[in-house]
Parts: C-alpha cells; sequence; structure tokens
C-alpha cells in the first residue's frame, strides 16, 4: 500500500501530505516569501523616509504600506517561520513519528496560507488595510474601501490556523514523547514550543473574538466600538492586546529555544542552567499575559492600572536575565565553534538585551508618555523582533537546513549573510532610538528639513539595504546550495546532541525505524559519550503504522477564502452573500467527509523499513 | 489495544476513549480546545458586560427578558446535558443501543432549546431589538448567537456520529468520537449557565 502512496506528482504531494517535514517545508516556502514580500516594504517604507519632504509614498498608500508591513511581518512571515523550525524538529526532537494530528497540522498550514494570500489580495482589489498592524478600531471604522476586511477576514482564517496548530503541538509533546524522554529531560526548543502553544492556545481567542466584533462592525451593522450607538472604541486595544502581547512571547520563545540549542552544540557543553531555563521560559510565557495594557499606558486607564502593568512588565525582565546569563555561562569555558548559526547567536545576546533594556525604560508608565507613539518606540520592537525573533530564524535556518534538505549551506555565504544583516540591523534601527528621543513621530510619512531629523533617518535608510543585500546572498546561497550541495549525514555539524541529528537528513517518512530509549538531557550526546554508533532502541523493528495524505485540508481552506470573498463584498453585490455561503458550505462538507469517511492510516511493512534504513547508511 | 479490533462487552476497556493512542490524542487535543473555547467566551463576557446598559434608546434587558421562556430553555438544556452522561454511561459499558437512544434523548432536547432560542430572538427582533440597534444589543446577540451556534453545530455533528455508526456499533476508533462530542456537549451547557446568569438573571435585577 505504502508504495501506492509514493507514486505522486511533487505538486500533488505537497498539495496533500500531512508529513510534518514535508509541511515544514510549506511553511518555509510560504513564510519565507511573505518575509520578502514584508521585506519590500520595509525598504519603501525607508525610501520614502530617506529625506525630508520625500514623494516617493505619500500619505495613504504610505499607510498601506506601512500596515502590510507589520501585519505581514508579525502574522505571515515570523509566525510561519517559527512552525517551520517547530514542524521540522520538535516531533524528531521528542523521538515520535509524526506530530498528534497529522492532517490538523496540513489544515493548520492550509489555513494560513489562504489567509495570507487573502490579505495580500488586497493590494489588487481596491487597497491594502491602512490603520496599523494594531488596526485600532478608532481609526479602522473609519477607513473608506474594504482594505480593514481584508485584515478582518484574512487574519481570521490565518489565526484559525494557528490555534489548531498550538493544540496539535501541546497534544504532540504531552503525548507522543519517546519511552524515558521525561519532561526534565526535552530539549530546550521542545520546551520553548511547547510553552509557546499553550501561549497561543489563551492568546488567539481573545484576536478571534476581536476580528468578529470588528467584521461585524464593519459589514453588519454591528455598534460593537461604535460610540454614537454606546459602544467602547477601548474594547478593542484590550481584545488586541490581549492577544498582541502574548505573541510578542509566543514568537520570542522559540527564538530563545533555537538559540539554547545553537549555544550548546556549538560550545560543546550541556545547556548552563537547564532546569532554570524551563523555569525561566514557563514565567515569561505565564507573565506574557499579566502585561497587556503597557501597550495603553497613554489611554486613559488611571495610575493604579498604568502602576500595576509598569511593575509585571519589569518582572519579566527577570526570567529574561536568567536566560541571557544561562546563554554565557554555556559559552563559558566551552570549546566553541564560530558556525553562522552560532554567530547570529552571539550577536543576538548584545542585540535582544538592548530592545530588553528599552523595553524597561518604555515600562515605566510616566516616562512612557513621551516615549509614545515615537520613533523610539519602533526601535525598541525592532531590537526584540529582528534582533531576537529573526536572527533565531536565520540561525535556525542555517542550523537545521541540513537536516530538513540533506544539504549544507554554504558557510562563506553564510557568514557574509549574517555580517551584512548585523550590520544593517544595528545601523537602520540604533539612530532610531534618538530619533525617536528627537520627536519624531512613528506612523507619519514624512518630516521637515531643518529639524535635525535628516542625518538619522538617511543612516537608517542605509542600513535598510544592508539587510537587503543580506537577503539576497541568503537567497544566492540557497540556489548554489541545492544545485551544487553535497549530501551530508545524519549529524553534519559533527557536534549534535538531541535526537534529529541521530536520523538521515532528510529523515525518512517515518523518523525513526525504532523508536529510541532516551537515558537522559542530551540523548544522543549520552550515546556518544558512550561510544555507540547509534540511540538505543525501545522496540523491536517492526510495521510501521502511518497517516494517509489527505486533500481535505486545502480545500477547506479553500472554502473559507472564497467564504470570506463573498461576505466582504455582500453590501455591494447581493448575490455575493451566496458565494459566501457557498464556500462555508465546501468547508462544512469537507468537515462532514472527514468526520464520516473511516481514515486508519496505512503501514509501512518491516521489509521496506530495512531497505529504506540500507539506503541511508549506504 | 488495536483501533480496528472486534470487541465484545467482556473485552471492552473501561475508557474506550483513551485505550488507543489516537483516542489518548483526541481526548486531551479536545480538552485543550475546549480551554480555547472558555477564553473565546470569556472575551464575549467581557464584551457583552461593559455593553450591557448602552441601549442607544432602544430595548433594554429588563425590559425584554421573560424569565418562564428562558427559564424552559434552561431547563431543556441541562437535562440535555444529564442524558448525554447516560449515553456515555452507556458507551463504556458497550450497549450501543442505549447509548443510541440517550444520545437521540439529547439530540431532541437540544433541539427543543435551539427552538426556543430561536423563537426568543424573534420575539426580540418583533419588539425593536435588532442587531445593529445598539451597541447592547450588538453585545448581546453575538454571545448568546455564538452560543447558540454552538447547539446547532453540536446537534449536527452528534446526529452524523449517530447515523454514521447506526450499523455498525461501537469499537475504539468510533467512541473516541462519541466521547469528545459529549465533552462539547457538557462544554456548551457550563456556557449557558454563565449566560443564564451574566445576560439573564443579571438583566432582570441587576
Amino acid at each position: 500500500m505504502s508504495t501506492v502512496a509514493r507514486k505522486k506528482s511533487l505538486i500533488w504531494d505537497y498539495l496533500t501530505t500531512v508529513d510534518h517535514k514535508k509541511i515544514a517545508i510549506l511553511y518555509l516556502i510560504a513564510g519565507g516569501l511573505f518575509f520578502l514580500v514584508g521585506g519590500l516594504e520595509a525598504l519603501f517604507i525607508r525610501i520614502q523616509l530617506a529625506k525630508p519632504n520625500n514623494d516617493f509614498l505619500v500619505g495613504g498608500l504610505y499607510n498601506e504600506v506601512l500596515t502590510m508591513h507589520g501585519t505581514t511581518m508579525i502574522f505571515l512571515a515570523a509566525m510561519p517561520l517559527v512552525f517551520a523550525m517547530m514542524n521540522a524538529v520538535v516531533p524528531i526532537q521528542i523521538g515520535a513519528r509524526d506530530v498528534a494530528f497529522p492532517f490538523l497540522n496540513a489544515l493548520g498550514f492550509w489555513l494560513f496560507f489562504f489567509g495570507g494570500v487573502f490579505l495580500n489580495c488586497s493590494w489588487f482589489l481596491g487597497g491594502a488595510p491602512d490603520a496599523g498592524w494594531t488596526s485600532y478600531a478608532s481609526l479602522s471604522l473609519e477607513s473608506p474601501g474594504h482594505g480593514i476586511d481584508f485584515y478582518v477576514l484574512g487574519l481570521q482564517i490565518s489565526g484559525i490556523g494557528t490555534l489548531i496548530g498550538g493544540i496539535n503541538f501541546l497534544v504532540t509533546i504531552i503525548n507522543m514523547r519517546a519511552p524515558g524522554m521525561t519532561y526534565m529531560r526535552m530539549p530546550m526548543f521542545t520546551w520553548a514550543t511547547f510553552v509557546t502553544s499553550a501561549l497561543i492556545l489563551f492568546a488567539f481567542p481573545p484576536l478571534t473574538v476581536g476580528l468578529v466584533l470588528m467584521m461585524m462592525d464593519r459589514l453588519f451593522g454591528g455598534n460593537f466600538f461604535n460610540a454614537a450607538a454606546g459602544g467602547n472604541t477601548i474594547i478593542w486595544e484590550h481584545l488586541f492586546w490581549i492577544f498582541g502581547h502574548p505573541e510578542v512571547y509566543i514568537l520570542v520563545l522559540p527564538a530563545f529555544g533555537i538559540f539554547s540549542e545553537i549555544f550548546a552544540t556549538f560550545s560543546r557543553k550541556r545547556l548552563f542552567g537547564y532546569s532554570s531555563m524551563v523555569f525561566a521560559t514557563v514565567l515569561i510565557g505565564f507573565l506574557g499575559f499579566m502585561v497587556w495594557a503597557h501597550h495603553m499606558f497613554t489611554t486613559g486607564l488611571g495610575p493604579i492600572a498604568n502602576a500595576i502593568f509598569a511593575v509585571a512588565t519589569m518582572a519579566i525582565a527577570v526570567p529574561t536575565g536568567i536566560k541571557i546569563f544561562n546563554w554565557l555561562f554555556t559559552m563559558w569555558g566551552g570549546s566553541i565553534k564560530f558556525t553562522t548559526p552560532m554567530m547570529y547567536a552571539v550577536a543576538f545576546i548584545p542585540s535582544f538585551v538592548m530592545g530588553g533594556v528599552t523595553g524597561v525604560m518604555n515600562a515605566a508608565a510616566a516616562a512612557d508618555y513621551q516615549y509614545h507613539d515615537s520613533y523610539f518606540v519602533v526601535a525598541h520592537f525592532h531590537y526584540v523582533i529582528v534582533g531576537g525573533v529573526v536572527f533565531a530564524l536565520l540561525a535556525g535556518a542555517h542550523y537545521w537546513w541540513p537536516k530538513m534538505f540533506g544539504k549544507m549551506l554554504n558557510e562563506t555565504l553564510g557568514k557574509i549573510t549574517f555580517w551584512l544583516f548585523f550590520i544593517g540591523f544595528h545601523l537602520t534601527f540604533f539612530i532610531q532610538h534618538f530619533l525617536g528621543l528627537m520627536g519624531m513621530p512613528r506612523r507619519i510619512f514624512t518630516y521637515l528639513p531643518g529639524q535635525g531629523l535628516e542625518t538619522g533617518n538617511f543612516i537608517s535608510t542605509v542600513g535598510a539595504f544592508f539587510m537587503a543585500a543580506a537577503t539576497i546572498i541568503l537567497l544566492i546561497n540557497v540556489v548554489i546550495t541545492s544545485v551544487k550541495g553535497e549530501k551530508v549525514s545524519a549529524d553534519p555539524w559533527g557536534d549534535g546532541r538531541t535526537l534529529e541529528w541521530a536520523v538521515a537528513s532528510p529523515p525518512p517518512e517515518y523518523n525513526f525505524a525504532q523508536t529510541p530509549l532516551v537515558r537522559g538531557l542530551d540523548a544522543l550526546w549520552i550515546e556518544k559519550m558512550e561510544g555507540k554508533k547509534g540511540l538505543t532502541p525501545a522496540e523491536p523493528l517492526g510495521d510501521i503504522h502511518m497517516p494517509n495524505s489527505s486533500i481535505l485540508p486545502f480545500v477547506i481552506s479553500l472554502g473559507l477564502f472564497i467564504a470570506a470573498f463573498g461576505f466582504m463584498y455582500h453590501a455591494k453585490y447581493s448575490w455575493s452573500l451566496f458565494v459566501g455561503i457557498g464556500g462555508l458550505l465546501i468547508t462544512f462538507i469537507c468537515m462532514f467527509l472527514r468526520s464520516v469517511v473511516d481514515d486508519h492510516g496505512f503501514h509501512i511493512h518491516k521489509e521496506e523499513v530495512l531497505e529504506t534504513e540500507k539506503g541511508v547508511k549506504a | 489495544m488495536h483501533v480496528e479490533e472486534k470487541l465484545t462487552a467482556e473485552t471492552f476497556p473501561a475508557s474506550p476513549e483513551k485505550a488507543t493512542l489516537e483516542g489518548k490524542n483526541k481526548f486531551l487535543g479536545f480538552w485543550l480546545f475546549l480551554g480555547g473555547e472558555t477564553v473565546l467566551f470569556a472575551s464575549l463576557f467581557a464584551t457583552y458586560l461593559a455593553l450591557r446598559d448602552k441601549t442607544a434608546g432602544g430595548p433594554s434587558a429588563d425590559e425584554l427578558f421573560k424569565m418562564p421562556l428562558v427559564f424552559v430553555a434552561t431547563m431543556l438544556l441541562l437535562t440535555s446535558s444529564l442524558t448525554s452522561v447516560y449515553a456515555i454511561y452507556h458507551m463504556k459499558n458497550f450497549d450501543f443501543k442505549k447509548m443510541q437512544l440517550w444520545f437521540g434523548i439529547t439530540l431532541l432536547l437540544g433541539a427543543g432549546f435551539l427552538g426556543l432560542e430561536i423563537y426568543e430572538f424573534n420575539e426580540y427582533v418583533h419588539e425593536g431589538h435588532v442587531f445593529t440597534k445598539s451597541a447592547f444589543a450588538s453585545a448581546f446577540y453575538t454571545l448568546v448567537g455564538t452560543h447558540g451556534g454552538h447547539v446547532a453545530f453540536g446537534l449536527l455533528w452528534i446526529s452524523t456520529l449517530m447515523i454514521r455508526n447506526a450499523k455498525r456499533g461501537l469499537n475504539l476508533y468510533n467512541a473516541p468520537k462519541f466521547y469528545v462530542a459529549s465533552l462539547y456537549w457538557h462544554f456548551i451547557d457550563v456556557v449557558w449557565v454563565f449566560i443564564f446568569t451574566v445576560v439573564y438573571l443579571m438583566g432582570m435585577v441587576g
């Protein structure tokens, strides 16, 4: 049966796949494309601001580009790229053959993908959303055209996908760990994924509700945010930030996890203070829900609320500090190899600490009245998100590239990418702290000459082009590697500590021929230190049960994509409502089919497994 | 245990919903999903509480709500939760027919609740309490309507399961499906208890 399953065209294979490794590649490609789109938008912003009174992007169009830059980078680039890493690595790190719900894993991807495509369709259909990535109701309800509707419906679809992914990883990590893989033996990246998934589970529903309310107000005559009919626009701010602040940790905790793996591997030492790292991760996740109102200090919640949220926010610096010191101590006395991923990791520490320091500055509510809505805030969150998350994604991509694709990215080009990106990043954003303190407001499309803002803005624009150059070199590296790169072994870095380095690169579809027995933290390293070639198996060789691939996740998501168009235009064309209902019907019929058609999966027979394993060894 | 195994009342495990890895995953995954749903309803409740007296000249809660109707609806839904417990009790005893019977009664009670809710909404609309009237109206219909949508989905879901498995009886493949459907039904019930308190009781007294 399995041989039948394998004879499929490449495109059909990827449209229907439920294999976590292929879904990781889909996330990487889709997230990478959106990253390029978001990056282009960033360049446009910087070109407009390169000189005073510039007219490259004026007024409304600038607002659209700025909104789409933020929205794209957070929801359509950073999130899916984080999911790419999780999918590529986590099931293997815990010794599992797949995630708990392979079907839902595919569904999560396709929902994200169609949501992202829907959002970007706005460019060609009358204009993109233009109320900032936070889309405050007081602005967005007044926005003409359908831009905000694209935002609301697109994010709703991709948000459901993210929620599904979060639940999937929680169940996977709780239920699918190999024998001996106790919670306190899980690799740090798995722990980060675990806490992140819990954050997704509790943070995304408030966004869902916020988006539903805004959809009601904009498309169906609701009055949630309409003060004239008793509504209250602050409700959106609360719901958005109850989601939005944990979202920051949803992005940065996996980044911490990636760096923890890289520090240990290339210092060739066990991660320092493993249990305190776990504790700090959980604590950051918990505190992340207690601080949302620090985004609303100037809204007027009153001094008591501001004081409480200020103190809670500053408290997060403690567990984060614990992590920083643990990484430093991991390197201390280690035999360090400066590979590309390690360079990102080392550069991450000072960069991210600077973002943390300005974070504590912003957390001081009284002082925040000065920073609010200025370029100081823009500098702060780019230091956290780029210096933390993007560095981690680039590091993780270089680190796990051989595991995902079986070929090593070129190290020289990798290091050139790193230096260009690192220099460009600080050139772009460091000066923005001062621009902000000098009074330059964020989200404004121009500034006047003679106010001392020219030099700073010009430097910032130059830096952005450095990052663009770095990205181009990364793409060249990817192309060269895929054309010329040599096949690599299971452990191409030579210093792998965790289970993903024990299976072939790329791993066979069943990951482990025999489920491994885990005997401690850094399971592979333990076996290496005892002079063993492979892992200790926990089961005899046998038939392996695998899930069936399915086109339903694609069609379910397509149904919602169609439905979103239908509902968006229902006020303009009466027949459009039926398109919306039709789209929903497609989705529900597919869900119905999924429920009534039994899916028992198939077995890869022992003989086939043996053959595959032989091919890997040869 | 294997999913496709043929089982008898003697070999049927005590917790069939967790006897296979697939079942265990469904069980845990669904509990987590309900955690997310809890936050979703909490957000809707918070919104409603903020807007419940913002009637903008439209009818207010204490003018609209009629206790007898809501009370009967509440009793129907609470009883349906009890009957779904009986269904799961019989599922665990491998008594497929009785399970179907009690799920059938659950469906009837749930449909009764939904019918009353539709009647109620219709009455309100005739009294000028339409979705677009005020912030209160929008919040009311979104909160109570989201719950009602969940009831409707639950009815479709449970009846699909009953019809699909009518001829083949219980096994370890469908037992987790029935079990999580009943979990969902209980969750709907718990949410209604809060709606009854926060929307209706507080609306008439508070």
